[in-house]
């Protein structure tokens, strides 16, 4: 039979049972509708993470100090970090391209009559192209300045924003623990990240922050950007065998530093992610199940309503697959239409969620179609058993049904 | 008096209808098949025999019924209700098979058929009419006309429904759907079904059955019209004598056994 009469045939019986067949859709609907949500829900979720940490720099480890006394109440970390050992490090890991020392802490910035507290970065000029700080305007401090303890400061966008409101800041003088510091850079907007907002700091020559701002001899840590292409585990190793040789710990000894890897991090936060989204997406899917069952049985319902119908087919020459044919295009074309509704429904949700939690989901076009032909398949799964048994009616029995 | 010129002529046939069978069981014996025998023999059933059990009651529907029916022959089958003359013509028909004998219609055994090649014979060599119509609600006069050649891949199905509707007189009512007509004018539909895909033979089990006395006459003359103007092959159950009279030969059917 010509597949055109097949659906003008299946559109017809669908439209004259439009509540019946909307019912039986409406598990599809659902289904598919939830499918495409929490995987767009998952793909947000992921691309956000993959986001946020690559802004942080790509190819990046950090090393932080330990905590001392893992198991006492009180912890504080080790302060036995030092130059030398990044200087170390830099000399004996040649898959390391480029580190910086890192100093943290706050200090009162005064300009005028603003005065706020801003927290300090203390830096090496190699700190704005590991952790991808670009500038929106000015310069970054240089090494010979940074030789030199300049009191030359990088501004981040909010702190500016503050101290500022508006005004550029370049080449203003302000005054922070009160030293002069000559403001020479502004940050380009980066956004919050959640657990440090990069645009609220002031980032300064690492020397100038140890030795005239806060008076240490030891580092608050040190960030390390390796070359594209090598194993970040084998870096580790050798990082890990320097600074043991540095701190002079034997191998049984733990650490007293902590050295992880941007890949790392990516890598836990995505399988977090991941497991969540298949975990909801599981779900969905088994309402899609549950829809192939509603599906199932109206069709067993129809058949049984429509046994005359099919006695009268075969009496007219209908072979029981082109009953079966008929049976089935009708379940796939409920699944589909149902499909259709529920990709819309999807979408729906998508930009419902976007817009109540300001969250971005990410609706990604393959998923919309796997969904898609999975609910077709699931019409067809579940409507052959039906479609089977209208097939292999006896036609006398089936002309003789009331 | 009139019965018994009927009778009669009746007798004759049947005479006829015995050399024709002596004759072609000669043929049989030298050819070795009466399927090439089919010049003149539109059917032939021997000793068929259809049973239905009921739980342990076993009905016998029909008991080693033997007939032969002519190309272009207009017969009728009478008989009690429960007789089985349904169950006769829906073997005739092939929507139904013999649990024992043989059918050869139209030069072929096809007593012995699977689902199929059933199907194909009911397609392209049986036109069925019923009692009760058996049109497809919600479709189309046309539409309905259409279904036997669509499921025999017919590429102009349009057309040829739309003649055979011209031909049952209802050129005017095409796009009509069954709940739309009278109960005459469906049953003319169903006989231009019957008849579009071009068969052999037409079966009609009971056609004026739910009609009124002028719908019966209408449709008898549609029927007589085919038989007599495009040499149809027509058999049709009824219980009626006017409708029976108006066949060039009546087989009697009691309790499963032909009679006459
Ligand atoms: N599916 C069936 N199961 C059991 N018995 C059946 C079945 N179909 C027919 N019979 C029996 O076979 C016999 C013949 O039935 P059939 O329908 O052929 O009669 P009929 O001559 O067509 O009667 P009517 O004139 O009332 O239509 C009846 O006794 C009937 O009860
Ligand atoms: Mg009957």
């Amino acid at each position: 039979m010509l597949i055109l009469t097949l659906i003008k045939v299946s559109l017809k019986s669908l439209w004259a049972n439009k509540m019946r067949s909307f019912l039986a859709t409406l598990g599809i609907i659902i289904g598919v509708g939830a499918v495409i949500a929490m995987l767009a829900l998952g793909e947000g979720a992921k691309r956000q993470i993959t986001q946020k940490v690559s802004s942080l720099g790509s190819n990046l480890m950090i090393l932080r100090p330990g905590q001392k006394g893992s198991r006492g109440v009180q912890s504080s970390t080790y302060d036995n970090l030092k130059l030398e050992d990044a200087e170390a490090i830099l000399h004996k890991v040649p898959e390391v391209l480029q580190l910086s020392p890192v100093i943290r802490g706050s200090a009162q910035v005064k300009y005028l009559n603003q005065n706020t507290r801003v927290p300090i970065t203390g830096a090496a000029v190699t700190y704005f192209s590991i952790r991808n700080f670009a500038l929106q305007h000015g310069r970054p401090f240089t090494d010979a300045e940074t030789r030199e303890q300049a009191r030359l400061a990088v501004i981040g966008s909010q702190t500016a924003d503050d101290l500022f409101k508006g005004r550029s800041p370049l080449g203003k003088v302000i005054k922070v623990n009160g030293l002069n510091f000559k403001i020479i850079g502004l940050l380009k907007v980066k956004g919050d990240e959640g657990w440090y907002n990069p645009d609220n700091q002031l980032i300064i020559p690492y020397t100038t922050a140890m030795k005239q701002l806060f008076g240490l001899d030891y580092l608050g840590g040190i960030d390390l950007q390796i070359k594209k292409g090598v194993d970040p585990e084998e870096v580790k190793k050798k990082i890990t065998a320097v600074m043991r040789h540095q701190h002079r710990i034997p191998a049984d000894m733990p650490l007293d530093f902590t050295l992880q890897s941007q890949a790392e991090v990516l890598e836990t936060l995505n399988s977090i992610t991941l497991a969540l989204t298949l975990l909801l997406g599981g779900i969905a899917s088994i309402s899609l199940l549950v829809g192939g069952i509603g599906i199932m049985n109206i069709m067993l319902v129809t058949v049984t309503e429509r046994t005359r119908e099919i006695g009268i087919r075969k009496a007219l020459g209908a072979r029981n697959r082109d009953i079966l044919r008929q049976f089935l295009f009708e379940s796939t074309l409920i699944s589909l239409i149902g499909g259709g509704i529920g990709v819309a429904l999807g979408i729906g949700i998508c930009y419902l969620i976007d817009s109540i939690f300001s969250f971005s989901t990410l609706i990604q076009p393959t998923y919309v179609a796997i969904a898609f032909s999975f609910s077709a398949a699931v019409g067809t799964f579940f409507g052959f058993y039906p479609a089977l048994r209208a097939a292999r009616q006896d036609p006398i029995e089936a002309l003789r049904y009331e | 008096m009139q019965d018994d010129g009927e009778n009669a002529r009746f007798g004759m046939k049947d005479h006829f209808q015995l050399r024709f069978k002596a004759w072609r069981g000669f043929c049989v014996g030298v050819t070795g098949s009466i399927e090439q025998q089919g010049a003149f023999i539109m059917l032939v059933v021997e000793e068929v025999t259809k049973r239905y059990r009921m739980g342990d009651q076993e009905i016998l529907a029909l008991n080693r019924v033997s007939l032969t029916v002519d190309r272009a022959e207009m017969v009728a089958i009478v008989g009690a209700s429960g007789s089985g003359k349904s169950t006769l013509m829906h073997i005739l028909g092939c929507l139904d098979r013999p649990d024992s004998g043989r059918y050869v219609l139209n030069g072929r055994d096809v007593s012995r058929l699977l689902g199929d090649e059933l199907a194909r014979i009911r397609n392209r060599e049986i036109g069925f009419v019923f009692q009760t119509f058996n049109l497809l609600p919600r479709m189309s006069a046309l539409e309905n006309v259409e279904l036997p050649l669509l499921y025999a891949g017919h590429p102009a199905a349009k057309i040829e429904a739309a003649k055979a509707l011209e031909q049952v007189g209802l050129a005017s009512r095409m796009y009509h759907e069954p709940n739309q007509l009278s109960g005459g004018q469906r049953q003319r539909v169903a006989i231009a079904r019957a008849l579009v895909t071009n068969p052999s033979i037409i079966l009609a089990d009971e056609p004026t059955g739910n009609l009124d006395s002028k719908s019966s006459e209408e449709i008898m003359a549609v029927f007589q019209r085919l038989n007599r103007e495009d040499g149809r092959t027509i058999i049709i159950v009824t219980h009626e004598q006017e409708i029976a009279a108006k066949c060039q030969r009546q087989i009697r059917i009691r309790d499963g056994q032909i009679l006459s």
